[in-house]
């Protein structure tokens, strides 16, 4: 009996507001333990919340974005349970009134898109973070990010796999980075994501027991995660055993999950409307108006790129797949109006370099201007593409500019016919055999002899100039 | 409705963080039954077409602070009534697992 | 009048202040005497600030910019925080707690120039209506020492009545204002829901809470209601005057403005419900003559009036309130400040000993029951029910509000009660609120004005509701029928 997963991911997104969802705290990420707090965020007796607008309208951006339904009448609820995390011992968050229900995010299969439904988006408070001293008998907690604004999002069960899982978050983390609402780094905890996988027979369309998987910081992590839980329930229930529904941990040193350790039973969370916040009425125009703010996103862009540049699906999709990147990727046509050419350079070897250096395309220290203008020395024949190549790594290098590095080192291709004429007699009488077995019909013996004409100019000739003066060289000798 | 027993009084202190003797778990179950006998008037009244009233002020709706900066507690402020703190934290007994 | 400024009212003593007959440190010292005299058998105040009290007025400023209310001796309910200054609820669950801000009507009580003598007594988080559940223990009745002062803001009322303070605040999630106010023979105002900015009230019932003045007479409440109310930034359910029904004109300026002595035309419903059996008789003959009070003036007086869910008040109140306390109060569990049970082998158990030791029977009565009509399985049959029960009795209200201007009614169904009569059961404490928890519910603002005494000599009080954000109308009805009587000037004899 085979088993297919079905999974469903929840991930928050912390909302990059100036300051906190409920007070005007600071949001500013890593500064010292409990100096961001007011007693709104740390839940003083007496204490008020008050949304913060700019969070909320950042709420129905993403929704949009997400082809959500956004909800004309929506309000907050009181989640209780306790935790010292929570300094309130409840969560303000939303229960049956949510922001918006019903979008997706199409994953961009060639030949067979799939689409994963959006359940819900709704708005939400952080709870602080919980420091828990290894060899002592206490914890320790910081308030600091009590209050900060969350998205959470939701998908239907629809992810069939650990390896769509990981296509969703990427996908959905490339559009998010469109709207300028997140950082989205799971890294810094500024998106975070909760699974929910259970098993059932390939073919059948009912749901197993479901089992939440927590503590994965990390895309990688979470499909490693789903993985490791989807062969650990098939072979349980292959075996005959049942699966009990609970909450585990993914260790990723053991590369394995682990049950919760939990005493109690199912949370009771008691939701009820949280009587210190009034109902909010989203009107149509606030819906346009937040709807027009939102950029071209990369479903649209990359086909757009495909289509008007002529660029492949494959190189669309990578350079849509963060807003910079695209944006970069944009600027530097401008200048070169070399989509091709840009594309190769940008997706080639630049991503990756940004990726090892954990920056954006921007932060390699080449800017669309430098890029561009490298672009049109290799069309002009002033350089090499393998000189540019060594130029750009420079360039990462030092921050100069590719244009600046190649005048200073003096590293202009010779693409002067007069200039390499001489060298290229000289390399011909030097290489009677290999001329004679090129007239034989060897035609990798002009290799050579072009590689001999390389090795004269310092790997400064234009190779395929040099290529065609040969040619002509040894036809009329 | 039905009168609530001695279990659901246990479960219900759990959820509430309150530990009860048994005395308490008699006394507070008989109270809470007469109680919520008496409540349990309101079965009297239909209320299928009603529509609740979760906030008494109908009108007032989107009320909302701009996104700028108020004022923040200083860290000793912020401690300044913590039972237990260290380094700029507060301190509790170990906290075992996650929620 | 010299020497005895604690029997003033605040609006004489800012005359006697303007006239330089009175000094602000004159008037405080005869406050503190009052205190030394009479309050260790009262024990209104559970907290005496005398040093903060003497800096303040030391450095109040003179002139224009002295603040409405300056030189007056103000005593403040121990649930509304004072920056640094220990805020307990009566709980000792809160003991040693100073809260690092001033509640917003804290701020402008300071900024009036008024004088903050000390921190009243209440049931231990206002849950009670006798101010026995205090973790203090209870406050007397200055009128009776051997009966209570009504609660939850028992304290307050008491103070006022006893001369410990010439005005205070209370607050009032079901009759903690009015009910004290009557028990103890003062003035005491809840103003309709989203007047007066709650941030800084420790919170009961925040759909319900309100805080208001408890004065002496009804032109001191309207000028306590003056500096207190208002829209406030930090609260989300506090109104500016655009949010107000239309129609409803009230600015919310000087409230001094509506004390007319004048109800000719003024139409007074009286609704049968509050007017059955179980209420003593005296009560009844004390609020029936102060109707034919009204009527002799020029008020016209519906007795057919109906509020037809009056019955489900009680019940809807005590679903409503203890849901919303139980989620109010999982906050105090030691983490943060308070009390901490020490001992503890991890935080679930430091959270159950520090909240079961902490709290008092009555918290723990209400924690329960609240906690329980909102768990799964019971939140449809009680909370939601409930929810929608308060629409039924809100919507009797605007009903009534078309036929009539006011409702007049007795504010409680009996005098005040001996210390120790009805702590045993908890559910006959509770329909003691009978009168006064329906305009919780339905947001509307009531006073409470004394309107005579029982044949034991103890105070009555008369209710008088006005549809939401009305208060002009309940000064209006109120005031005439003060000048027009002498139960004002009377006076505990203690």
């Amino acid at each position: 009996m085979e088993y297919e997963p079905v999974i469903g991911l929840e991930v928050h997104l912390q909302l990059s507001t100036r300051t906190k969802v409920f007070c005007g705290c600071s949001t500013l990420f890593g500064q010292s333990a409990n100096s961001q707090t007011c007693p709104v965020c740390l839940g003083l007796p007496g204490s008020l919340p008050k949304l913060n607008a700019e969070a909320f309208r950042y709420a129905i951006k993403v929704a949009l974005a997400l082809g959500c339904e956004v909800q004309r009448f929506v309000k907050f609820d009181r989640k209780n349970y306790y935790y010292p995390d929570l300094p309130k011992n409840f969560q303000i968050t939303q229960f049956d009134k949510p922001v918006a229900f019903n979008g997706e995010v199409i994953l961009a299969y060639k030949d067979a898109p799939k689409m994963i439904r959006i359940k819900r988006v709704h708005l939400e408070e952080d709870a602080g973070k919980l420091i828990h001293e290894a060899a002592g008998a206490f914890s320790l907690v910081d308030y600091n990010r009590t209050g900060m604004p969350l998205l959470e999002i939701v998908t239907e069960p629809d992810i069939a796999s650990p390896g769509e899982a990981y296509d969703y978050l990427v996908s959905l983390k490339a559009m998010i980075s469109y709207l300028g609402v997140s950082d989205c780094d799971m890294e810094k905890g500024s998106l975070r994501c909760d699974a929910n996988i259970s098993m059932r027979p390939r073919g059948t369309s009912g749901l197993g027991v479901k089992v939440e998987l927590k503590n994965m910081n990390s895309f990688k992590n979470v499909r490693a995660a789903l993985e490791y839980e989807a062969a650990r329930q098939a072979k349980a229930l292959i075996s005959g055993e049942k699966i009990s529904q609970e909450t585990r941990l993914w260790d990723v040193d053991k590369e394995s999950t682990a049950s919760m350790r939990s005493k109690e039973e199912a949370h009771d969370y008691r939701y009820f409307p949280e009587p210190d916040l009034v109902p909010l009425v989203i009107e149509k125009d606030t819906i346009e108006d937040i709807r027009r703010e939102i950029p071209e996103l990369p479903a649209a862009k990359a086909a757009r790129f495909a289509a008007d540049l002529k660029l492949s699906e494959y190189d669309a999709g990578v350079l849509v797949s963060d807003s910079r990147t695209a944006g970069f990727f944009e600027e530097t046509i401008k200048l070169c109006g070399k989509p091709k050419a840009a594309a190769n350079w940008i997706t080639g070897g630049m991503m990756a370099e940004a990726n090892e250096r954990g920056v954006g395309i921007g932060g390699l220290g080449v800017t669309p201007q430098g890029l561009a203008g490298l672009i049109d020395m290799i069309e002009k024949g002033a350089i090499s593409g393998k000189m540019a190549k060594d130029v750009l790594t420079e360039a990462i290098k030092t921050k100069k500019d590719p244009a600046a590095i190649v005048g200073s080192k003096g590293l202009s291709q010779i693409s002067d016919a007069s200039a390499l004429e001489p060298i290229i007699k000289s390399v011909v009488e030097k290489n009677a055999k290999s001329v004679g077995d090129y007239r034989n019909g060897k035609l990798n013996a002009l290799g050579y002899l072009v590689g001999q004409v390389m090795k004269e100019t310092g790997g400064k000739a234009n190779p395929a100039l040099v290529n065609e003066l040969l040619k002509k060289i040894i036809e009329r000798v | 409705m039905k009168l609530i027993d001695k279990d659901t009084v246990k479960y219900v202190a759990n959820l509430s963080r309150l530990s009860l003797d048994d005395g308490e778990i008699s006394l507070y179950s008989k109270q809470l039954a007469d109680i919520l006998l008496y409540i349990s008037k309101l079965n009297q009244l239909n209320t299928d077409e009603t529509p609740l009233t979760s906030h008494v002020l109908p009108g007032l709706v989107n009320v909302k602070r701009p996104d700028t900066p108020g004022e923040s507690l200083s860290p000793d402020e912020a401690l300044a009534n913590a039972p237990d703190k260290e380094g700029g934290f507060f301190r509790i007994p170990k906290v075992i697992e996650g929620k | 009048m010299m020497g005895k400024f604690y029997e003033s009212t605040a609006h004489s003593l800012r005359e006697e202040l303007a006239g330089n007959k009175a000094s602000a440190s004159g008037i405080l010292t005869d406050i503190l005497q009052r205190i030394n005299a009479v309050d260790s058998e009262i024990k209104a105040y559970v907290r005496v600030s005398e040093t903060a009290a003497k800096k303040a007025v030391s450095s109040l400023p003179t002139g224009a910019s002295a603040g409405s209310l300056a030189g007056i001796p103000i005593a403040l309910k121990d649930n509304l925080c004072v920056k640094n200054e220990e805020t307990t609820c009566a709980s000792r669950i809160l003991k040693g707690f100073k809260p690092p801000y001033d509640a917003t009507v804290v701020k402008k009580l300071k900024d009036a120039g008024a004088v903050l003598v000390g921190k009243t007594n209440m049931d231990e988080f206002a849950f009670g209506s006798s101010c026995e559940t205090s973790c203090y223990g209870p406050t007397s009745n200055p009128h009776d020492t051997s009966r209570i002062p009504g609660g939850s803001s028992g304290g307050s009322a008491a103070a006022v009545a006893s001369g410990t303070a010439v005005m205070a605040l209370g607050s009032d999630t079901g009759g903690s204002i009015r009910q004290p106010a009557a028990m103890c023979g003062v003035v005491g105002l809840k103003p309709t829901y989203g007047r007066v900015s709650r941030y800084g009230l420790i919170a009961f019932a925040s759909s319900l809470d309100q805080i208001g003045p408890i004065t002496k007479d009804v032109e001191d409440s309207s000028l306590l209601l003056n500096v207190i109310a208002g829209h406030d930034e930090m609260d989300s359910t506090s109104v500016t005057e655009k949010d107000m029904p239309a129609g409803c004109y009230m600015p919310a300026s000087d409230y001094r403005q509506f004390l007319k002595k004048d109800v000719k035309g003024l139409r007074i419903g009286v609704p049968k419900e509050y007017f059955g059996s179980g209420i003593d008789p005296d009560v009844l003959k004390s609020v029936n003559d102060a109707i034919a009070v009204f009527e002799k003036l020029g008020a016209s007086v519906d007795r057919s009036l109906s509020l037809p869910h009056t019955e489900y008040a009680v019940s809807t109140y005590y679903i409503i309130g203890p849901a919303e306390a139980s989620s109010n109060l999982a906050r105090f569990d030691g983490v943060g400040y308070g009390f901490r049970a020490d001992q503890a082998k991890d935080i679930i158990d430091m959270y159950t000993k520090t909240r079961s030791m902490g709290f008092g029977d009555e918290a723990k009565r209400r924690i329960l029951l609240g906690t329980y009509s909102l768990a799964s399985g019971y939140y449809d049959a009680y909370y939601l029910k409930a929810l929608k029960v308060r629409t039924k009795i809100r919507e009797d209200f605007v009903e009534a509000f078309k036929k009539v201007d006011c409702i007049v009614a007795p504010t409680t169904p009996t005098a005040a009660f001996r210390i120790g009569e009805k702590t045993k059961d908890p559910l006959s404490m509770y329909m003691s609120d009978v009168f006064t928890i329906p305009a919780n519910l339905a947001g509307i603002p009531a006073i409470s004005i004394p309107c005579g005494f029982t044949k034991e000599a103890l105070p009555v009080g008369l209710q008088i509701l006005a549809p939401a954000f009305r208060e002009d109308v309940i000064f209006r009805a109120a005031y005439t029928y003060e000048q027009n009587t002498e139960w004002h000037l009377r006076r505990a004899s203690i």
